[in-house]
């Protein structure tokens, strides 16, 4: 007498939509606040008002329809079948058959609906939340690390869908049935419905008992599992050593422990949060037992008839499985309302600091970039740049040069307005920046960075990402002015080939051409560029050389350099030192100064006096 | 035609994994055994339910329905137990399952070679052993505790329906079928939904990781909008199908559920002119009634259960690709271990080496190269042209696809592989730092080593004095991945690691490219220096360098130029800057006129 027709096959193969997360029940997260989260939900569900009133009405239809048959069945026993009249019986049979019909139709009405109406509800809110993201500050993804931010929104969007598309309707449906099943038990028979209404206490103390061990019992295995995962992945992405050093052994061991552990807190929270199961079946059961039993016992006593024992007992069933899903369903909508405050959380977070009203156009761009006494703290108390003040002429080439940690970084994100200036002021062409849109400002700014990102799409839109309105022809010109045609024709499908995500097909060097590319095709009037450390080979760093000295001729130039021909090229070093310009000058004059930059300089060629 | 045939294999590979049930067979057999003795139980319950209507009320004996009700008690109450007995069976044989699969899947994981590794990366390897052996567990524990239970309850009350009333169990059988067809289908037809839904979902989550991984690229490029569009595209796709499996799975029930209802008002209607007629009694109709339910639900508790099956497959075939594959490296039985006390000369004889001997893509060919005890050999060349491989053919990382690696004139596939490493010393090119202190970190090869033996081994890493700069010294604690240190403390950390163990060999893969040139001039002379054997043996190890920066290898006994897997030039520097054309570039290019100014700004200043 378990089983339950409707909805569980529904319930967990939607779960695959999610996937991610399986619904433990010991990870019941609580919003702080699940009144002002739901108030906040609601408007979501605004422009599917006749769309909901329809689910509505489904639902309270499909549930009276639900509670009508077993009461038709019940007549049939004692009106038709019990006094041997045939007459009524076809009609009446045919009368259930409607409403069981009836019943599921709008029980798949309502789901219909639903569906839509769920799902583009949560399209709106990923959008809502995909376009806020675009809006914050570089400060707050430098803050959240992009692998912690996306398996929390995934996560969390995943915690709400899993609620809403399963738990709404069937918890509304759940509670309206219960509600009407004992009204009609009371109306059938007084006595019968006391008894067993009994059962719903015992039931409900069964079912806390159990969940308060299962969820001790689940917390304890997530954070048994958390260390296995630690040191599983700490292990095999470190075998490389492991093996070198031999240590096999004291992996295995570390490994085992924790295998152990996981295995020991599995079987205690597994049988616990299975004991609800077989629990709630006996009580299913006694259920029966008792109409059956006290109910022939009122019969006997002509106090009931057949026909509504019969009734009762199905009623019965359809009371019972609810009940056993409402602590499901309470935990999955505490989940998603849990994951809902934290969207919420990060749709407060305040965005970029908004353009200036009667914003300055950029235009025509000459290049002139002023730093005047800028300061800048990413942490206030701990200033990054301290009263810095600098001038790049137009087309200009500046070497920032400096030990890491410098804050050379820091100067190029306060020209991008990544970050925006504690103190001082930056002009372009004699315009405060901040007066400038920050999008006319960003056009007119073009990016090398030392680490290229790469989409995972074809070649040809990694470079058209510079410029949208790019046709193919101008980006393969591009790629030949950064010198990245010749290497581009040399793959599998020339410029058409899919690049994968973090571009494990391109070597080091041949992301930064295509980088180059992009930033040529882009023709922005001030260039900003993080030359390469890494280990690129000279003949590449000789490529990217003569692709970049294209790239910079006639512009205004920043370059955070690392090559000594950069260096030696530039219009002006600064040598940048705990926030400060510590030296400025052309080389030839920094060495005659034999301060700084000469150190540094005579400590590269220490070790090549031959 | 394709699908089936991979389910088939997909079938197999889950019978291979049955090895992991075996050494539970007892408790497995038992849990399946109360599971019957449940669904016994289960069954007899309409029959008194039948037996209290018939035989008590109807017949008006109050003592039939006291005891029927009783029996029906003691039954529910045994069968209670017996459930609990069945999960806790089922629930350690399925958490034992998982537990000895990730046993099984880690010890095999250890035992793979550098090139198994380099094919199976570590986020894959992570999946088969969480997500693959959880859903097998799932599969395990869930078919123990309903997956008899759906078809013995089925069987059961289907023949319980026929002796109640074979009649009316005949006009079930069409509606049945209907039913079986109807199951049949929804499974089928679902499976490529969830699939392509699973696909639209990846692709949101790509552009939305995306997007977060770039968030400076696309406020420079000024692309919110062209991102927007993008997102867009992927979050309707997805919704679409999303709706569309909904839809599907809301048509579903209700329709699998009318077939259940249509058999009801059957009955009723059937049986309740059998019963005017005085063929049933009201009893057996509420008793076939009963037994209807339970022979169609668990029909439709398939269409859950397939999903298990879906995923405990295609785990299953994940899974047993890693269990079956086997390592490259492996030892041949019965070899030797190489001597404790080794010299250390280093042969290579025409090796040849192509990654996992895909004909076509040649790494290496036709090297040979002699290292004699206690030289350093440098080794140049442009990215690609097989730096790294060379020197991890030395210690056996990789097996040579031809020609000998041979060490004191010993074939290293011909000695224990563990004696082999005992004696070499890697600072591998990605550096790779543990959870633990400083000190744990550089004892890793060593663990016997005392403190002072770690000092040492720091300080010839040039560590020494960054390390006492730490706020807690040799007892701070390295952050995941070691990201409170930079690059170049790791990697002297490494070296020190690797000194530590006093090698014979030492292998520098390109170990200095974030040190700055001064300190890696003051490792080298403190290498020259660095004994064997706990300091016992003075002479240094034989190193091999691979490098990037000219004045890493200035001072080797033989500089090796490779050139898209080919020795290019070979010598002293003096010969070199003679002989080789190549080798004057590479020189020219740093040194010369372009230099890379690495001790000025790639510096480490900590």
């Amino acid at each position: 007498m378990s089983y339950q027709p409707q909805g569980q096959g529904a319930s967990s193969a939607r779960s695959l939509l999610g996937g991610r997360r399986p619904a433990s029940p010991g990870k019941i997260e609580k919003a702080t606040d699940p009144r002002r989260t739901l108030a906040r939900l609601l408007p979501y569900l605004g422009p599917f008002k006749v769309s909901m009133g329809l689910v509505l009405v489904c639902v309270v239809l499909y549930t009276l329809l639900g509670l009508a048959s077993p009461y038709l069945m019940g007549l049939a026993i004692d009106r038709y079948i019990a006094t041997q009249d045939l007459s009524g019986l076809a009609p009446l049979a045919l009368t259930m058959l409607v409403a069981y019909l009836l019943a599921n139709l709008f029980q798949a009405a309502a789901d219909w609906t639903m569906a839509n109406v769920s799902q583009r509800a949560l399209k709106q809110m990923r959008r809502e939340l995909f376009e806020h993201l675009q809006e914050l500050s570089l400060g707050f993804f430098d803050r959240n690390p992009a692998g912690e931010l996306m398996s929390r929104l995934t996560n969390d969007i995943d915690a709400i869908n899993q609620a809403v598309s399963q738990n709404v309707t069937s918890l509304f449906a759940s509670v309206l049935s219960m509600a009407g099943i004992l009204v009609a038990m009371f109306v059938l028979n007084l006595w019968l419905a006391l008894a067993a209404v009994l059962v719903v206490p015992i039931m409900f103390w069964f079912t806390n008992f159990v969940a308060r061990y299962t969820r001790k019992g689940f917390r304890r295995l997530q954070r048994e599992l958390g260390d296995l995962t630690g040191v599983m992945e700490e292990s095999i992405s470190g075998q490389k050593v492991v093996m070198a050093f031999r240590r096999d052994e004291t992996a295995l061991e570390r490994f085992r422990q924790c295998n152990e552990q996981v295995f020991q807190a599995g079987v205690y929270a597994n049988s616990y949060a299975l004991l609800l199961m077989p629990i709630t079946n006996v009580l299913g059961n006694f259920f029966v037992i008792v109409l059956a039993g006290f109910g022939g016992w009122l019969a006997l006593q002509g106090l009931v008839s057949v026909g509504i024992i019969a009734t009762f007992i199905s009623y019965g069933q359809r009371f019972i499985n609810p009940l056993r899903q409402l602590a499901n369903m309470y935990n999955s909508i505490q989940a998603a309302l849990a994951g809902a405050e934290r969207v919420f959380e990060i749709m407060d977070t305040a965005p970029e600091v908004q353009d200036a009203p009667g914003a300055v156009p950029l235009d025509p761009l000459r290049g002139d970039v002023r730093f005047e006494r800028v300061s800048f703290a990413y942490v206030p108390g701990t200033p990054v740049i301290k009263e810095m003040s600098l001038e790049a002429r137009a087309g200009q080439t500046v070497a920032l040069v400096g030990p890491t940690g410098a804050g050379k970084t820091t100067i190029i994100n306060l020209l991008t307005r990544f970050y925006e200036v504690d103190d001082g002021c930056i002009t372009i062409d004699g315009v405060d920046i901040r007066r400038l849109k920050r999008s006319d400002l960003r056009r007119a700014l073009g990016l090398v960075l030392q680490d290229t990102f790469l989409f995972a799409d074809t070649v040809l839109e990694n470079i058209r990402y510079g410029r949208l309105d790019a046709s193919d022809e101008e980006c393969i010109e591009a790629a030949r002015l950064a010198d990245a045609d010749h290497f581009i024709r040399q793959l599998p499908q020339g410029y058409d080939t899919q690049l994968s995500e973090r571009a494990g097909n391109l070597s080091q060097g041949q992301r930064q051409l295509l980088a180059i590319a992009r930033a040529i095709l882009a023709d922005p009037g001030i260039l900003i560029l993080d030359e390469a450390t890494s280990s690129v080979d000279t003949r590449t760093e000789a490529r990217i050389q003569r692709s970049l000295l294209r790239l910079m001729a006639g512009r205004t130039s920043f370059v955070i350099a690392h090559r000594l021909s950069t260096i030696r090229d530039a219009d002006q070093i600064l040598v940048i030192d705990g926030g400060e310009i510590v030296e400025q000058g052309t080389h030839q004059e920094l060495l005659d100064r034999r301060g700084f930059f000469h150190n540094l300089y005579v400590s590269q060629f220490k070790g090549q006096q031959i | 035609m394709k699908q089936r045939a991979t389910k088939q294999r997909g079938i197999d590979h889950l019978a291979k994994l049955a090895v992991f049930v075996r050494p539970y067979w007892r408790r497995a057999v038992v849990s399946l055994i109360l599971l019957t003795a449940i669904v016994l139980m289960d069954l007899a319950i309409p029959r008194l339910i039948q037996r209290i209507i018939d035989q008590g009320i109807i017949a008006g004996s109050q003592d039939v329905v006291i005891q029927t009700a009783l029996w029906m008690l003691a039954i529910s109450a045994l069968s209670m137990i017996f459930a609990v007995g069945n999960n806790v069976f089922s629930v350690q044989v399925g958490e034992s399952v998982a537990r000895d699969l990730r046993d099984a899947l880690f010890r095999k994981i250890q035992a793979f070679s550098f090139g198994d590794l380099d094919r199976q990366k570590t986020g894959q390897l992570m999946v088969r052993l969480s997500s693959d052996t959880s859903a097998l567990q799932r599969l395990t524990q869930i078919s123990l505790r309903i997956g008899t239970r759906a078809p013995l309850l089925m069987i059961g009350s289907l023949v319980l329906m026929v002796k109640t009333a074979p009649s009316l169990a005949l006009m079930m059988v069409p509606l049945l079928l209907v039913t079986m067809g109807g199951v049949v289908f929804f499974t089928l037809k679902m499976e490529p939904l969830f699939r392509s839904v699973q696909q639209r979902l990846d692709r949101l989550n790509n552009v939305l990781q995306e997007n977060i991984a770039g968030a400076r690229l696309v406020k420079a490029f000024v692309r919110a909008s062209h991102e927007g569009t993008r997102f867009e595209q992927a979050n309707e796709a997805f919704t679409d199908h999303s709706v569309q499996v909904m839809r599907f799975m809301a048509s579903m029930s209700p329709a699998l559920t009318s077939f259940i209802n249509i058999g009801m008002v059957v009955v009723i209607w059937a049986g309740g002119i059998r019963a005017v007629r005085g063929e049933l009694s009201v009893g057996q109709i509420v008793a076939f009634t009963n037994y209807l339910l339970t022979t169609m639900t668990p029909l439709i508790m398939m269409t859950r259960l397939a999903n298990v099956w879906a995923n405990g497959i295609a785990s299953a075939r994940r899974v047993g690709e890693v269990l079956d594959t086997e390592p490259e490296v492996q030892d041949l039985s019965g070899v030797p271990p190489l001597p404790a006390a080794a010299h250390g000369q280093v042969v290579l004889e025409n090796v040849t080496f192509h990654y996992n001997g895909s004909g076509n893509e040649v790494v290496l060919e036709g090297i040979s190269l002699a290292a004699e005890p206690g030289e350093t050999v440098a080794i140049l060349g442009a990215t690609g042209a097989g730096k790294s491989t060379l020197v991890n053919l030395i210690p056996r990382f990789y097996d040579v696809t031809g020609g000998r690696v041979l060490i004191d004139g010993k074939d290293v596939r011909h000695v224990q592989h563990g004696s082999l490493l005992a004696l070499t010393g890697v600072v591998p090119q990605e550096t790779i730092l543990f959870s633990g202190t400083v000190r744990e970190n550089i004892r890793y090869g060593r663990p016997d080593a005392s403190d002072e033996e770690v000092v040492e081994a720091a300080q010839a890493a040039q560590a020494h004095d960054f390390i006492l700069a730490l706020p807690r010294g040799y007892d701070t604690r390295v952050e995941e991945r070691g990201v409170n240190l930079s690059g170049g403390q790791k990697q002297r950390l490494a070296i020190a690691r690797a000194l530590l163990t006093r090698p014979a060999l030492l292998i520098l893969d390109d170990s200095t490219s974030s040190v700055d040139v001064e300190t890696e001039t003051r490792i080298q002379e403190a290498l020259d220096r660095w004994g064997r054997d706990g300091g016992r043996d003075p002479s240094p190890p034989t190193t091999f360098v691979v490098a990037q920066r000219i004045s890493t290898v200035l001072n080797a006994d033989k500089i090796l130029v490779l050139d898209r897997g080919r020795i290019a030039a070979q010598g002293t520097h003096q010969e070199l800057m003679r002989s080789s054309p190549i080798y004057r570039e590479i020189y020219d290019s740093q040194l010369g006129n372009g230099g890379q100014l690495a001790g000025v700004a790639g510096a480490d200043p900590r």
